[in-house]
């Protein structure tokens, strides 16, 4: 499969990010050699072979019903970019 | 209306959205009260931190599976979470973990009743899912504020096949849903507080047509009415744009409560592509048929079967046993009332009459009734034995019981004398003092109008203050008016 211009811009509309010309020219050489890579493992006879979903083999991980582990405000708020007051802040998601 | 619509059919399939009632979100410890203040329950989990691990609530999975165990559902043994990826702030990981490809309960129906007939609405599935934040968009500034209080609270999506055609028949399975999830203690069911809410899929087709039409989306509505507002005005749209010969656009809509119309949000070019795999960080999790059968013990009886008790084994009018079976806390009190006893006719009639009236004047319902259950049989077996009438038990007794919280209908009855303890002779008195007072009245009995018998019962009544037995009063009244 050829990555074209059009898929690159779809995946950077899709996260929400921007390039330029020179890093769209570079993430589509990327993700070339990426696809490359699962074509060749496509190569490989599955069939009847059950898709592998979880590395471990635990299953039932469950916890009870119990309130704990929150943090304070001020910790929650301290790592976020930008904030006002009581909240986290992003640029303005809806239009005007 | 009728005429606009004839012709062509409205159908309509639902997505309910259900906040379940746990303590603790659905893959962390953070609480889920409502109203608490912004980001005061956010852990690293809730906000995506990196190098944290999500961990399953039991209490969600039992919840869900109880809720499928009520509507019928096959309910899967195998089940594993999907990321639903979209870049919004209202979920920090950008994607929201939900049960994509292996739902939690497949199949399944629920009855309802609208326009007077019973229909099975067949579900597609009910499925686990977390929910996102809350988003405020500043008005007039430029930026969104989040609070992530609600982000990761369990929810379950319980999805209809398009199988209702009209807003009278959405309206009735979402009543019913909201009174099923109540009933199992699944989610509150309060819409105003979206605790539960619905998008309606709706299109249209000419009558005939096998094919389904175009279908809209109307999101977030979050009232029984607003559901029906918004049914009727996409069908008289839509059926409006076809008459036409117009083409519908697939898209998402808003319900506007203001003026109940609906506006456009997004159409399907701009839908997003949501890019569902695997949740790796979340180990699959499977049920026996053991631990589903437990789960199906515990349930409550439902209302369809208490229905069906109450008229059946303890005898109840319809229209009795369907009030007692539609409110869990009135049916709960009710059992409570009855156990031990046969007085269900008794019971029912003091509940929906008097004490009915008591809370619908102090403007209070079921569950703020604090009386002991138990005092209601006493009371049946005290107005049976003729010591006290119904009519001053209605108005006199019933509602001190109830304030003071009494236990003892007898001791009240007698503290307040309102026993119906004339002896005969004072009766007679009554009777002779009625009967001097009306003599036109008693000649008009005497030439044939028997109807005004009726009318000195009460009339002894309202002199005693309801302390005539009604038998004996009736029988002097009788011996008196029919003397020569």
């Amino acid at each position: 499969m050829e990555v074209t211009d059009e898929m690159v811009e779809k995946l950077a509309w899709l996260s929400r990010l921007s390039f330029n010309e020179e890093e769209k020219t570079a993430i589509r050489a990327d993700l070339q050699d990426l696809i490359a890579f699962v074509d060749k493992l496509k190569e490989i006879d599955v069939e009847g072979v059950e898709p592998l979903i979880h590395m471990s083999q635990e299953i039932n991980v469950f916890r009870e019903d119990v309130v704990r582990g929150s943090v304070p405000r001020e910790e929650g708020l301290k790592n976020a970019p930008s904030v006002a007051g009581d909240f986290f802040t992003v640029p303005r998601a809806l239009k005007k | 209306m009728l005429e606009q619509t004839s012709g062509y059919e409205v159908v309509i399939g639902l997505e309910v959205h259900a906040q379940l009632q746990t303590r603790s979100k659905l893959f962390c410890g953070d609480g889920t009260s409502y109203g608490t203040p912004p980001n005061t329950a956010i852990s690293p989990i809730t906000l995506g931190h990196p190098g944290t691990l999500p961990r399953m609530n039991s209490k969600a999975v039992e919840h869900a599976i109880r809720m499928g165990l009520v509507c019928h559902c096959d309910i899967s043994h195998y089940n594993y979470f999907a990321r639903k990826n979209y870049f919004y702030p209202d979920l920090p990981k950008g994607y929201q973990v939900s049960q994509h490809t292996t739902p939690i309960c497949n199949n399944g129906f629920v009855k309802i009743k609208a326009a007077g007939k019973e229909k099975k609405v067949s579900l597609t599935r009910i499925h686990m899912e977390e929910d996102a934040g809350k988003s405020m968009h500043d008005e007039g500034g430029d930026v969104t504020l989040l609070d992530y209080n609600r982000a990761g609270t369990p929810l379950i999506e319980i999805v209809t096949e398009p199988v209702m055609n009209t807003a009278e028949e959405a309206s009735a399975f979402l009543t019913e849903i909201r009174k099923l999830v109540r009933w199992i203690g699944a989610c509150d069911g309060n819409m105003e507080e979206g605790s539960l809410r619905c998008d309606a899929n709706i299109s249209v087709r000419k009558k005939g047509e096998a094919k389904l039409g175009t279908k809209v989306e109307v999101k977030n509505l979050n009232s029984i009415r607003n559901l029906r507002k918004a049914i009727e005005f996409e069908s008289a749209r839509l059926i409006d744009i076809l008459k036409n010969d117009g083409k519908v656009d697939q898209e998402t809509r808003s319900f506007n409560a203001d003026d109940d119309t609906t506006f456009s949000i997004r159409t399907k070019e701009d839908a997003d592509d949501y890019r569902y795999f695997p949740e790796p960080d979340l180990s699959p999790f499977s049920f026996t048929q053991e631990y589903i059968n437990e789960l199906r013990a515990g349930l409550p009886a439902l209302p369809e079967e208490l229905f069906q008790k109450y008229t059946a084994e303890y005898g109840l009018p319809e229209y009795d046993a369907g009030i007692l079976s539609d409110d869990k806390t009135l049916s709960d009190y009710f059992e409570k009332a009855v156990r031990g006893t046969k007085y269900y006719k008794g019971v029912a009639n003091l509940l929906l009459g008097p004490v009915k009236s008591w809370l619908n004047d102090s403007t209070k319902d079921w569950s703020e009734l604090q009386v002991d259950p138990a005092v209601w049989p006493k009371l049946v077996e005290l107005i049976d034995s003729g010591k006290l009438s119904f009519s001053l038990a209605a108005q006199k007794l019933v509602p001190q019981l109830i304030e003071q919280n009494h236990a003892d209908p007898v001791q009240l009855a007698k503290a307040m004398n309102l026993f119906q303890d004339a002896n005969a002779s004072d009766i007679q008195n009554w009777v002779e003092e009625v009967l001097n007072r009306m003599p036109e009245k008693v000649s008009e009995f005497k030439k044939g109008k028997k109807g005004l018998l009726g009318m000195f019962m009460g009339e002894v009544k309202k002199i005693s203050k309801g302390k005539a037995d009604p038998k004996i009063t009736n029988d002097l009244l009788l011996e008196k008016l029919n003397q020569p």
